[in-house]
């Protein structure tokens, strides 16, 4: 299973743990599943239409990546935000 | 007796409180939601719940309700759009309670209504609407293309009013199962005059019904100011006295049909206090006239801007408090109806909302 990293906020919303292994073909898929386990993640990194939100990174093996990207076994996806906002 | 005023800014959501008259700022409570947007936040007077709508420069707009705004908060399931469609929620420009226990709206952007029945725990969308706005041609405002004022009729949660930027006022009588427009008298001095037919690019800037009248309403509209005496239906300008037309927030008097207060702007080229001076314009004969009041407030080289949510309201008739935030992170306030103001509190960050709790 694909491990996914957080950082706070949002690892205190995902069980105050910042590392999950978490089945999925696609890095939507793996995230869908983190919100099915924690759902007071929802919302957060995918909208409503399972989309990355604009602001929120997510890499894959240091490529920066979408939902749809595909997820290996022994991939590391990281959730970071984006150097945006003020 | 305190009052408990919400002031959303930039920068989270502060809790101030303070008793009016005394002579010295309120003193903050609490700062909620720190870094990020609170558009909106108030206080349910017939539960006590608090609910404010935050954004996060990263992880998106929510809704939040606690019993205590000092402590901690509960994240509401919703409002969020289908997850079958192609629309994500932007921002929760209000939430206003309805006429049945239980019973909350939330407006929101891209412009749509969701409905609680459960004191704001779980929202559902409203369809007929948000199929309005599918199949007609509404354009956004500077701010985005916004449901930001909710009018319930009182006694009558079948009937309500709804104000979106840019696309007019609409009008249930049917609970929100079927929605027609109110856009007769509404000029859009802002494209061209014969491109005005018809057209529903109706900038609202605010809305509010006077509760003793419900079939009249007060409109700070995009240059100009309305007036209303058959539900929406129709408008008549009642801007003649003030400075500008422009401006955005809006405020009665719960008690008197015909008053209305608001804080006009230069212009929507020149978004700041006319003349360099805060000023608030009172109406007690629904629009005839206007009293300005700016005795309190900073009146020489004063360039302030006030947001749309940025005025609330509690009490009626003389003592009625007014409260008000400018962009420049200062918070006003009146006890007496507008007569006289005070500093409430300087150098928050930018108001996005006052209400009083």
């Amino acid at each position: 299973m694909a491990v996914v990293t957080l950082r706070a906020p949002l690892s205190q919303r995902a069980g105050d743990t910042s590392r999950h292994e978490l089945p999925g073909e696609t890095v939507g898929e793996v995230l869908r599943e983190l919100e099915r386990r924690h759902p007071p993640i929802a919302g957060w990194i995918l909208d409503e239409r399972g989309r990355v939100r604009q602001h929120v990174n997510v890499f894959v093996n240091a490529e920066r990546v979408r939902e749809d990207a595909i997820v290996g076994s022994t991939d590391v996806v990281q959730v970071l935000p984006s150097i945006s906002g003020g | 007796m305190p009052t408990e005023l919400l002031v959303g800014t930039k920068k989270g959501l502060f809790v101030l409180r303070g008793t009016p008259g005394q002579g010295r700022a309120f003193d903050v409570a609490a700062r909620a939601f720190p870094g990020d947007v609170v558009e909106f936040a108030m206080r349910d007077p017939r539960t006590g719940r608090y609910f404010a709508a935050h954004t996060s420069g990263f992880y998106g707009p929510r809704l939040m309700f606690a019993d205590d705004p000092t402590r901690e908060w509960t994240q509401a399931r919703g409002p969020a759009f289908p997850e079958d469609g192609d629309t994500s929620l932007e921002r929760i420009w209000m939430i206003q309670p309805g006429e049945v226990e239980g019973l909350l709206y939330a407006g929101v952007a891209p412009a749509a209504l969701f409905v609680s029945t459960d004191d704001g725990e779980t929202w559902s969308l409203n369809e007929p609407l948000w199929k309005e706005r599918q199949a007609g041609d509404w354009q956004p405002g500077a701010g985005g293309l916004a449901l930001h004022s909710i009018c319930p009729w009182p006694g009558d949660p079948r009937r309500l009013a709804v104000g979106v930027s840019a696309a007019g006022v609409w009008i249930t009588e049917d609970g929100g199962e079927t929605w027609r427009t109110g856009y007769q008298g509404l000029v859009p001095g802002y494209i061209p005059e014969e491109a005005r037919e018809g057209t529903n690019a109706l900038c609202v800037h605010n809305m509010h019904r006077a509760p003793m009248r419900p079939e009249r309403l007060f409109m700070q509209f995009h240059g100009n100011v309305y007036r209303s005496d058959d539900a929406g239906s129709s408008w008549q300008e009642i801007r003649a006295g003030l400075p500008s037309g422009f401006g955005f927030p809006l405020v009665v008097d719960p008690s008197d049909p015909d008053s209305a207060y608001v804080i006009p702007l230069v212009a929507d080229v020149d978004r700041v206090t006319p003349d360099g001076a805060m000023r608030v314009y009172e109406t007690r004969d629904a629009g005839a006239s206007w009293t300005e009041h700016g005795h309190g407030l900073p009146g020489e080289e004063v360039y302030l801007t006030v947001l749309r949510q940025a005025f609330g309201a509690t009490g009626e008739g003389a003592t009625m408090q007014l409260y008000f935030g400018a962009t420049s992170g200062d918070v006003f306030g009146s006890a007496d109806a507008g007569t006289t103001w005070f500093s409430v509190h300087e150098r928050l960050a930018p108001v996005t909302s006052v209400r009083v709790a």
